[in-house]
């Protein structure tokens, strides 16, 4: 077809028929809303809705498990308030806060099983508490002290990623590596693994992220594509990342995506369970997109008031993750006031164990630098390391 | 003009080029109505609207590639990186395409653009926000590559930039985004040439950016021990001015070259290649070279162990001096 019958096509097409490029070019939906695709089996109001394909998920949790994702949504919501606190009193050099994003955390990360790797951006606090990395970890990073530092393997947590989007492509490698050791799709849910790599909506626009799509797709990896839209990359809406919804992009990759409300514990958790399982199970990536709301700043370094107004944070203030999670459980008499008091009585614990713990994190020795470049000697690196020894020895002998 | 910092006169530069031909656009991530993570665009999408400051999807190659092809339309885009450490998705596009476009097309095509890039530590970040990797780029024909130290410089080498049609990266030494100076009413040197800073006679401090600062300290604390050092700020680092540089040393007959990339394969091994070459007969020392460690840049409670200071580059005037 030449341009111009495309053009006379497109405005001889009858409203009733446009309807698929009318969906297709539908503006992004309001940050309020979204929209009618996106699996919600707890309402801001605590009303559980029922879901056919996840119910069955939800309904083999037992009311401690439920409970512990209460548990796990207060105590990283304080250990990061905490966090903000010690970066305010100078004792993190940043702190990028997870506040609002509770839920997508927890959820994801609580449906991972013990042999599955995440690969986290710099905001998964608390993906990285539910894999039990101790939060002190995290904020050796934060204070300078190291750049994470600790070992990826001892809780299948890679380390933070800062570049955006990179971690997508490792995530895949992981994923083709762990199908190449056969731990795919041999229906033993213990040992088969998959892998979720992390990211944010902003990160959708690298190319990093799009290739690993591809990728993932082409060698149906088994891997779980969780990106946390927040609604913002710094001051950047949605809108100048995508025309169209993101989860809506997996779909040109030849492989499932599914939106689901990122405030939501029970569907997050849900959602992902089920992705992860088609994955570890060899039925290939999934595209995740956990609809949220970043409610602070982009990091403490941040000024939010620059570009974005005050009544869209108020309207999401009302989907709060936790608020809903209590109603729902006091109503169904699944926790009662001693519970919620005994989690706000262990908030403090942790509370304190990060504050004492950054305090007394001590400071790097200045040779740490030259210590972990290389696993083989390397000469340059030793002289240098002497050099530095040396230089810092003149001072203590008073010779500089 | 009254004193300003370097990163208004940045602001106030691309202004006066945006003012000047409405070919020019800004483009980057955060730049519009964040006015850029450093503030340096702020103000400029509201008064020249968004057509001409674009607050571009999060993709460096995206925003380096689509810059390419808007010069090949006649724009001229001035690019922002936000971080030093994120040049490098966009690395591909600035070593294969930007900058051999010029010789593949036997001159018949101009990349007019701009890459501005905020560089180096000292600002106790977190990791890949602290980099210096000009030396990438000074090691790729068909790049300009300059820096900038102070703000009558930088109002001035930035519009020198946009307005030169070939591709430049534009440093800026993000750790002296804040230092306040004065800016002339007119430039005194062209976008090539560097500049004494410090007149002096007995060993020459060549730098440039973030490290100027640091060696006008330097040579003020040894004047106090007596030493009279001569600083240079190189200014451009690609194509070096190689007459400026080679005609303080001949005076000085000591050089040493400081900056924060780590030292091997940095743009002072360029430089004292240079020296040695041109200034044989006059040297009274080796060059020394003052830089990082040749390691990855460190967490931030250690840049100041892995930057250069004043007490490094005073122990180097020393043993220079000494030899
Ligand atoms: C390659 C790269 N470019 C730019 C940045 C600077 N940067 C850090 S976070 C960020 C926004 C990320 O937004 P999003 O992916 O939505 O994640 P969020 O921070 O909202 O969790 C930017 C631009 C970076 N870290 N890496
Ligand atoms: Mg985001």
């Amino acid at each position: 077809m030449s341009d111009t019958d495309v053009a006379a096509s497109v405005a001889a097409t009858p409203a009733g028929s446009s309807s698929e490029l009318d969906r297709l070019t539908a503006p992004v939906p309001a940050v309020q809303d979204g929209g009618p695709d996106m699996v919600q089996l707890l309402t801001p109001e605590g009303q559980r809705v029922p879901d056919a394909r996840y119910d069955p998920i939800v309904d083999a949790l037992t009311d401690e498990d439920l409970r512990g994702f209460y548990r796990d949504l207060v105590l990283i919501r304080r250990i990061d308030t905490e966090a903000t606190a010690l970066q305010r009193q100078g004792e993190l050099g940043i702190w990028a806060s997870l506040l609002g994003q509770e839920a997508a955390q927890v959820g994801s990360g609580r449906a991972l099983r013990p042999q599955d790797y995440a690969f986290p951006t710099y905001r998964e606090h608390g993906v990285a508490w539910c894999r039990g990395v101790d939060p002190l970890n995290l904020l050796g990073l934060f204070r300078g002290v190291n750049h994470g530092g600790w070992d990826p393997n001892e809780k299948n947590f890679h380390l933070y990623t800062i570049v955006i989007g990179a971690q997508t492509l490792h995530a895949t490698g992981y994923a083709m590596g762990v199908q190449k050791d056969g731990a795919v799709g041999t229906g033993d849910l213990e040992r088969d693994t998959a892998v979720i790599a992390y990211f944010g909506d902003g990160a959708t626009s690298q190319g990093d992220v799009s290739e690993s799509l591809v990728f993932a797709g082409v060698m149906n990896a088994p891997i779980v594509f969780f990106c946390q839209n927040n609604q913002w990359a710094i001051s950047e809406p949605n809108e100048r990342q995508t025309r169209g919804p993101l989860y809506r992009r997996a779909s040109g990759f030849g492989f499932p995506g599914q939106r689901v409300d990122g405030n939501d514990v029970l569907a997050v958790y849900a959602v992902t369970r089920a992705a992860l399982d088609a994955a570890r199970g060899g039925q290939g990536p999934t595209f995740l997109e956990a609809f949220t709301y970043r409610m602070g700043a982009h990091t403490t370094s941040d000024d939010p008031t620059k570009y974005r107004v005050s009544a869209e944070v108020e309207v999401w203030k009302h989907r709060d993750p936790i608020e809903r999670l209590k109603a729902w459980l006091a109503h169904e008499g699944k926790a009662d006031i001693a519970f919620f008091e005994s989690v706000e009585k262990e908030a403090d614990e942790v509370a304190v164990h990060v504050r004492e713990g950054c305090l007394s994190m001590p400071d790097p020795d200045g040779t740490q630098m030259f210590d972990h470049v290389y696993v083989e000697p390397h000469p340059l690196v030793e002289r240098e390391r002497a050099e530095f020894l040396a230089y810092q020895a003149g001072f203590e002998d008073g010779g500089h | 003009m009254a004193a300003t910092t370097i990163a208004r006169s940045i602001n106030a530069g691309l202004r006066a080029a945006m003012e000047r031909d409405p070919k020019v656009l800004l483009m980057g991530e955060d730049i519009g109505k964040l006015g850029g993570v450093f503030r340096v665009t702020e103000g400029l999408q509201k008064d020249f609207g968004e057509d001409r400051v674009l607050d571009t999807p999060l993709a460096e190659a995206g925003i380096v590639g689509t810059a390419i092809g808007l010069a090949l339309r006649g724009y001229r885009p001035v690019v922002e990186i936000q971080f030093d450490g994120f040049i490098y998705p966009a690395f591909d596009h600035i070593t294969s395409q930007v900058a051999k476009m010029r010789a593949r097309s036997l001159s018949t095509v101009t990349l007019p653009m701009v890459i501005r890039i905020p560089v180096g530590g000292g600002i106790g970040a977190v990791e890949h926000h602290s980099e210096s990797n000009e030396a990438y780029f000074t090691h790729t024909a068909g790049l300009r590559v300059v820096c900038c130290s102070n703000a009558d410089d930088a109002f001035w080498m930035i519009q020198e930039a946009v307005a030169t049609d070939d591709p430049v990266l534009f440093y800026e030494p993000k750790r002296r985004y804040w230092d306040k100076g004065e800016v002339g009413d007119a430039p005194d040197l062209s976008l090539g040439q560097a500049r004494v800073v410090r007149p002096g006679t007995q060993a020459t401090l060549l730098a440039y950016g973030p490290m100027v600062k640091t060696c006008l300290q330097a040579a003020e604390a040894a004047a106090a021990a007596g030493q009279d050092l001569e600083v240079v700020d190189l200014r451009s680092l690609s194509p070096l001015d190689v007459d400026t540089i080679a005609g303080s040393v001949r005076r000085t007959g000591h050089a040493i070259v400081v900056h924060e990339a780590p030292t091997a394969g940095g743009l002072g091994a360029e430089i004292a290649a240079t020296i040695q070459q041109e200034c044989f007969y006059s040297l009274e020392a080796p060059v020394l070279r003052v830089g990082g460690y040749d390691v990855p840049y460190p967490p931030a409670k250690l840049e100041e162990e892995f930057l250069p200071d004043l007490d490094r580059v005073l122990d180097a005037v020393d043993r220079s001096l000494a030899y």
